[in-house]
Parts: C-alpha cells; sequence; structure tokens
C-alpha cells in the first residue's frame, strides 16, 4: 500500500529506533552549548576547566557571585522595568493609532500612512548615532526615559493591528455610534477584546525585543547602575573573562527569565513569528 | 473631516515618537554625513557631500561590506539549510515529538548576548571549554593556539556559527507552522502516483514552502547585515590588523572601530549601512504583504 510509505504515518520498530536515535543525536548538539554552560556555572572556580564536558562537581556559590558582585540583581530590574514600560507603550500606542487608520476617514491619512510605513524602511541601526546625541541633549543618559522613550511606539504594531481592525464588520461601529457609544467607549467594549489574541503576539514581542537590545543600552550607559542585563553581560564578559563560572552563571540568570517567559506564551510566539513580527 | 480632531489625537503619541527618533534622526544622520568632527564628536564642520563617496571607497568599507557579506553568505544559507532539515526531522507524530521541538526550539529563547557568552566559553582557548578537551585540542591545533576567535582565517566562521545556533529556533519554528500547513491529500496523492519520501519533499512540500522560505531568507539577511553583538562579544571586530570580523554595524559603533570618535564619520556609515538595507527592507515589507494577503 502506497500510503504506508506516507512521511507523516509513524515508523516502526528499526526505524523507529533510528529515527529516535537521530533526533537524539541532533537535540543533543543543538543542546550542547547551553549544557556546556550550564555544568560551568554549577563548578567551582578551581574545577572548571578540568574536565570542562563533564558534571564532576557542584556548587551554587558562583551563582550568589554573580547575583551580587556581578550585579545581575540590580541588571534584571532595570531590563524589566524597561521592557515593561515599552511594552505598555506599543501596546497601547499601537491600538490607538491602528484604529484611527483602520476605522476614522478624515484628511491627510494616506500621507500619514504612508509616513508611518517609512519608518519601517528605517533600521534601528541607522538612527542610533543621532539618537543618542537626542538623549544626551535631554540629559538621559543613564535613565530609564533613555532606555525606553526612542521605542515608546511602533509602526509595525500599528500595521499588525490595523490590518486585524480592518477585519470587524463597519456594522459594528455603526450600530455602536447610534446607540451613542463614542470612539474611545467602543474601543474599551469593543475593539480591544476583539484583537486581545493579536494584543498578546504585539506584546510578547514588544517585551522581548526590548528586553534583548544589546546596542542601545551600551551606547547610552556609563554608570554600572543603569546598565540592562544585556549591556551588563557585556561589562561581565571581561571583569570576569579569569572566572568563566562567574561569567557563565550570570549567562544563565540572564537567559532564564526569557525562558520562562516563552514557556508561559509558545502560542502567542507561534503567532507572531508568523505573522511576520521580525523587527530587531 | 468632523473626525480630524479625534484621529489626530488617537494618533500623535505614535507620530511623536517616530518622528523624534526614526525620521528625524535619519534626515539628521545624512545631512551629519557630510561633515568631519573632532574627537570629542564636537566642533563639525562641513567636509563636503563627497565624504559619502570617499567613504564608500575607503579600505575600510570596502572591508566591512566584504566582511558582512561574507557573514551573510555562511549564515542565511546554513541557517536555513539546517532550519529546514530540523523540521522536518520533526515533522513526524511520534511519542515524544514535543520535547524535540521544544528542544529545536529552544535557542529563540537566547539574546545576542546570552548566545555570544556560551560561544565565548566554548571558543575562547585560555579559559574555554573546547581547548581544554585534550584529544580536541590535539586534533585541531588553532583551537589551542591562537584559538578559533583569534586566527584570522577562522574568526569570522566561528561567528557566524554562533549566530547561525542562535537564530535555529526562529527558522524551525517557522518553517515548522508552514510544515502543517501542507495539504496532506496533496502529499497522498503524489504517494499514490508513485512519487518517494524524497521526490514528494522536492516536488510537493519545498514549492509549498515557497513564501515562508522567502520570508526566512529575508529576515536572516536582514539579520546579518545588521550584526553588532556577536561581534562585539567575541572578537571586538578582529583579530587585527585584518579586521576579520568588523561588519558594518560594527564599524559604526564599534568601541574599538577606528571611527569611533568621529560623529560625521559615524553618520556616513550609518547612512551607507541604511542604503544597504533599504533595498532588504523593502523585499521584507513586500514578504510582509504577500503573507497578509495570503492569510487564512
Amino acid at each position: 500500500m502506497a500510503i504506508d510509505k506516507l512521511h507523516f504515518e509513524s515508523p516502526r520498530g528499526w526505524r523507529l529506533a533510528g529515527r529516535y536515535l537521530l533526533l537524539a543525536g541532533v537535540a543533543f548538539v543543538v543542546l550542547f552549548p547551553v549544557y556546556t554552560t550550564v555544568i560551568a556555572s554549577l563548578k567551582p572556580g578551581n574545577r572548571v576547566l578540568r574536565n570542562p564536558l563533564l558534571p564532576d562537581a557542584f556548587t551554587l556559590d558562583v551563582f550568589q557571585d554573580a547575583w551580587t558582585e556581578g550585579h545581575l540583581g540590580r541588571y534584571l530590574v532595570n531590563s524589566f522595568v524597561v521592557a515593561a514600560v515599552v511594552t505598555i507603550a506599543q501596546v497601547a500606542t499601537s491600538v490607538l493609532s491602528a484604529y484611527a487608520f483602520a476605522m476614522l476617514d478624515f484628511p491627510g491619512r494616506g500621507v500619514l500612512f504612508v509616513v508611518f510605513l517609512a519608518t519601517l524602511l528605517v533600521p534601528l541601526e541607522a538612527t542610533l548615532v543621532v539618537n543618542r546625541r537626542t538623549v544626551d541633549s535631554l540629559g538621559w543618559l543613564n535613565s530609564y526615559q533613555g532606555l525606553a522613550v526612542p521605542f515608546l511606539a511602533t509602526a509595525f504594531g500599528t500595521f499588525l493591528l490595523r490590518q486585524v481592525f480592518l477585519g470587524l464588520p463597519t456594522d459594528l461601529r455603526d450600530a455602536a455610534a447610534i446607540d451613542g457609544v463614542g470612539h474611545v467607549g467602543f474601543l474599551r467594549h469593543v475593539g480591544v477584546p476583539l484583537v486581545r489574541p493579536t494584543l498578546g503576539a504585539l506584546a510578547l514581542f514588544s517585551f522581548l525585543s526590548s528586553w534583548n537590545q544589546y546596542l542601545w543600552p551600551n551606547l547610552i550607559t556609563t554608570e554600572d547602575d543603569m546598565n540592562t542585563v544585556q549591556s551588563g553581560l557585556r561589562l561581565l564578559r571581561y571583569s570576569a573573562l579569569r572566572t568563566p563560572n562567574l561569567l557563565m552563571a550570570g549567562t544563565v540568570i540572564a537567559a532564564i527569565p526569557i525562558f520562562v517567559v516563552l514557556l508561559l506564551f509558545q502560542r502567542q510566539l507561534v503567532r507572531g513569528l508568523t505573522a511576520g513580527a521580525v523587527k530587531g | 473631516m468632523r473626525n480630524l480632531p479625534v484621529a489626530l489625537a488617537m494618533l500623535a503619541p505614535s507620530l511623536v515618537i517616530l518622528v523624534t527618533f526614526v525620521l528625524y534622526p535619519l534626515g539628521k544622520a545624512i545631512w551629519l554625513g557630510h561633515q568631519r568632527c573632532d574627537v570629542e564628536g564636537a566642533n563639525c564642520e562641513s567636509n563636503g557631500w563627497d565624504q559619502y563617496w570617499d567613504a564608500f571607497r575607503s579600505d575600510q568599507f570596502q572591508n566591512a561590506l566584504l566582511v558582512t557579506a561574507k557573514f551573510a553568505l555562511i549564515t542565511v544559507p546554513l541557517g536555513l539549510v539546517l532550519g529546514i532539515g530540523l523540521a522536518v526531522l520533526a515533522d513526524k507524530w511520534l511519542r515524544g515529538i514535543g520535547v524535540f521541538r521544544a528542544v529545536f526550539s529552544s535557542t529563540v529563547a537566547t539574546s545576542v548576548a546570552v548566545a555570544s557568552l556560551m560561544w565565548l566559553f566554548l571558543l575562547q582557548p585560555d579559559v574555554g571549554a573546547l581547548s581544554n578537551v585534550g584529544w580536541l585540542g590535539d586534533l585541531f591545533p588553532v583551537i589551542k593556539n591562537p584559538g578559533l576567535l583569534r586566527d584570522p582565517g577562522t574568526a569570522l566562521t566561528s561567528i557566524a556559527l554562533s549566530s547561525v545556533w542562535a537564530n535555529l529556533g526562529f527558522t524551525f519554528i517557522l518553517v515548522t507552522a508552514a510544515l502543517q500547513g501542507v495539504p496532506r491529500d496533496l502529499l497522498e496523492a503524489a504517494a499514490i502516483d508513485g512519487a518517494g519520501g524524497p521526490r514528494r519533499f522536492w516536488s510537493v512540500t519545498l514549492p509549498m514552502l515557497g513564501p515562508t522560505l522567502l520570508f526566512v531568507v529575508i529576515v536572516l539577511t536582514t539579520r546579518a547585515f545588521q550584526a553588532y553583538g556577536e561581534v562585539d562579544l567575541l572578537t571586538s571586530g578582529g583579530p587585527r590588523p585584518q579586521d576579520s570580523t568588523t561588519t558594518i554595524t560594527y564599524l559604526t559603533y564599534g568601541q574599538e572601530s577606528i571611527i569611533r570618535n568621529n560623529a560625521g564619520l559615524q553618520a556616513t556609515v550609518a547612512v551607507l549601512l541604511f542604503a544597504v538595507l533599504l533595498v532588504l527592507s523593502l523585499l521584507q515589507l513586500r514578504g510582509i504583504g504577500r503573507r497578509v494577503h495570503y492569510g487564512n
């Protein structure tokens, strides 16, 4: 029977065993850098390089050092504050502008839409030279404002949500208007609840891209206390180069929050990725 | 017309941010790009618009362009093939396949700093894991001395590998989602017509993945041209004097870049980077437009 040969039929016997072996082998290779990192972070300093591939010693002290000496605790707080502010603001500004573009008819809409579209073509890396000067002249170096404010809006979110709003039947808005519901009321009671799944994906992406920013915090942070996790790891890379277990413990601490976030929000991740959420 | 005030009020927050931190900086950078400044980045004076042409032709920019192109030529095809391979491998219904899928997706959770430090620990000869594995060092002496990241011949490839690894989860997730969208009856029909596994893959599955793969290629290429963190953390643009891993972004912003303290030239290179990426962004937008069009 030809159908048996179809690749989505599950194999049996030796072929099944072979398939599992292959999967396990590939999984081992993919996880290898994570494995060496984790076992290095769990070893005392004098044992790290003796058998770098074997977990033959164990201590949690290094994590304590990374947390306090490496200031990872402080950096995590900074990253979290900035990412939370950016996420909330991006969702709010995107909802408002997407609604305006999708549901309101006003003169100049076409021109403004092109302005938004144009910002999508400008890569972050082309703007940071000037943004650093702007933030400097505002006195925002080494501050939460400096880290967050340039990213409080995103044309990408506007387009994503506009697409969803365009899918809502216009009757819905008309009926609400006849009932005397204003735009804000309509957004709150009808619009936002209807686009909630897309909002979730957008929020996750805003959070991730803010949390993962590397170049920007490096450019505007000179005081140790204001580093984010990512720019803090850069400092650790130079201060802890002779103590690889400390460096790896810092790396593990920095990685854990995002692993947890993605475990919790897998569905939004796939949804966001397949919608083309790939800026940054 | 009576909607205008409410529309402007709704657009204002986004507009203020986007104009101040995206459009204005680009315009200003284009202006700055013809100036030359002192060490403090102040006292700029015009150097003429020729500065763009001069910078473009300079050895440093040409080298950075070449390094970036090489980086893209390694990371994009390798990342794509490995991502497809993983997705096809995990596209079977087997007990426990969810665990393997989670593992293959997992690198999507690593930031560039996290991924780069993991690879730094693997590759750096004095404090790294691989050089302390006896037989490996004997087999490939370059791992120990000078180290994969310090040898001009292997540094860029090593960074590229770390980058491929970090992007693997992203490609895997997208291709897996696309594979699940390939109609089963199409594959059954091909099987009944006598097409074997490989033939079905080349003639049915791969063409159906087309739009997704195009999208992945564009994203990976854009990311390759924006690569900064992995260079900064793994090699600082070295080894020198060849500047074997100084990408365009590193040339613009890197702490050990020769134009680090010249805001005018930094702007010039940033604008040149924008010009290169503009082509890629346009392709990306087309890709997104097409996906929305096809949307389910």
